[in-house]
């Protein structure tokens, strides 16, 4: 083994796809909490330094963010069709907003920047991370070599963006705290904020349960050896 | 079970590594997917201590007082702090959603800041007595929290729903507004520091002059 240990130096400037070896093919595995790397690790070990378990890859990876991506699409359609709030003045007609109706009021009153903002954070940021995540999902399955860094990229991007899309819910958890003024109005929340809130839930569980590197592992020849069959040796 | 030390992989893409001796903030980065490998915080690290014990004054003045206080024309007065908002999101049988905003903006922050300052000051000073579990337990809890604690994102909706506001009645922004303001600013510069090097530190483990 001392041989093959002959490894490159990091890099400091950033990844330019030059082949390498891994540590899965030299029989070790990183701790995912310290990022200290073990040998010879056994199944159910537990690093020494963190206590973390240790695992080759992010254990059911595939499957359990397939199920969360999915449950996130089924949520996504109450979440754009059922009202987010609903506002009920003392005199007049009570008022439904959706996601978008939302946006649309800020568009129409002259707040373009919010406007976009919100746009932004509510809507295109949770479909663009089901359309990525669904397209890095069905990508490791198809063993595509592909695209490969920028893969990667849109997995950095997803991970980092997720946690703006709870802008809605916190706009309306203030909308309803604030106004449950007797003689005014009152806002109640509507049934759509919570499955938005789901929404965002799930698809921040779906990108943290991804293994990005399952995309680099069919990079590796090794014929007759799948990593499957060495997970937890 | 063997450590190997002076190499390091790469979290995305599983590729072996040389550590590199980083000089003050340095970065070593992936050579095949370009993530991050390491990062030298040395200058961070000895702010973190005041910075955290001042988020924790950001974060209780921010809960007590009101963020929006809310004038009508007719003399009606209104304000909402954060844990209102959340005990009339639940009074209105959003649980789900109560929980979420409690967890994300009071919780998760309240238990991130109080175990790095327990990271930082216990097992540094009684390091040979510190007790390695709960040592284990705040570092991870750190990392497994991290991207659950939105109070950028809060600020953000506070923003929003102030201007949605303004079009009905005067809106004046609360004491806890400029706070939960300082505070996202804080976490964010104490959050810049990576638990992994008090394990580094702890262990004895120096890559300096390797
Ligand atoms: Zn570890
Ligand atoms: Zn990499």
């Amino acid at each position: 083994m001392p041989a093959n240990r002959t490894v490159q130096p990091a890099s400091q400037s950033p990844g330019s796809g030059v082949p390498v070896k891994t540590a899965a093919k030299l029989g070790m595995v990183s701790c995912p909490h310290c990022a200290t790397l073990w040998e010879d690790v056994k199944a159910h070990d537990r690093c020494r330094r963190c206590g973390a378990g240790l695992h080759l890859r992010k254990p059911d990876s595939l499957r359990r963010t397939w199920a969360l991506v999915i449950a996130a699409y089924i949520m996504y359609v109450p979440a754009n069709i059922l009202p987010v709030m609903i506002t009920v003045p003392f005199l007049g007609k009570e008022q439904q907003d959706t996601i978008m109706s939302g946006i649309i009021y800020f568009w129409n009153s002259g707040s373009w920047g919010l406007a976009l903002i919100v746009f932004t954070a509510s809507f295109l940021v949770p479909l663009f991370k089901l359309a990525v995540l669904t397209q890095l999902l069905i990508a490791v399955q198809d063993h595509s070599k592909r695209h490969l860094l920028l893969r990667a990229k849109l997995y950095r991007v997803v991970a980092v963006i997720g946690r703006w899309s709870m802008l809605d819910v916190f706009v309306v958890t203030l909308m309803t705290g604030l106004i449950q003024i007797k003689g005014f109005a009152t806002v109640h929340p509507g049934e759509g904020i919570a499955a938005f809130a789901a929404v965002v839930v799930l698809t921040m569980l779906a990108s943290i349960s991804f293994d990005p590197r399952l995309m680099w592992d069919v990079t590796e020849h090794e014929p007759g050896r799948s990593h499957e069959s060495r997970r937890g040796g | 079970m063997r450590e190997v030390p002076d190499l390091i992989a790469c979290e995305e893409c599983d590729a072996v590594y040389r550590r590199l001796t980083l000089g003050r903030s340095e970065v070593a980065f992936c050579r095949r997917c370009g993530a991050e490998l390491e990062r030298d915080r040395r200058a961070q690290r000895k702010h973190v201590l005041p910075l955290a014990i001042a988020g924790l004054c950001m974060y209780l003045i921010a809960h007590v007082f009101p963020i929006l206080e809310l004038e009508l024309r007719s003399g009606l007065f209104s304000h909402a702090t954060l844990i209102g908002s959340v005990r009339s999101l639940r009074g209105e049988g959003m649980l789900f959603v109560a929980l979420l905003v409690l967890a994300t903006t009071i919780l998760f922050p309240l238990i991130q800041l109080l175990a790095l300052i327990y990271l930082l000051t216990f097992p540094i000073r009684f390091r040979r007595f510190g007790h390695p579990t709960t040592f284990n337990l705040s570092g991870r809890l750190i990392q497994v929290l991290r991207p659950w604690v939105m109070v950028e994102v809060f600020l953000l909706g506070v923003i929003v729903a102030f201007v949605k506001l303004t079009s009905m009645a005067t809106v004046l922004p609360g004491i806890a507004l400029w706070a939960f303001g300082a505070l996202a600013f804080l976490l964010t510069a104490v959050f810049s520091f990576d638990p992994r090097c008090l394990y580094i530190s702890r262990y004895g483990y120096k890559k300096q002059g390797k």
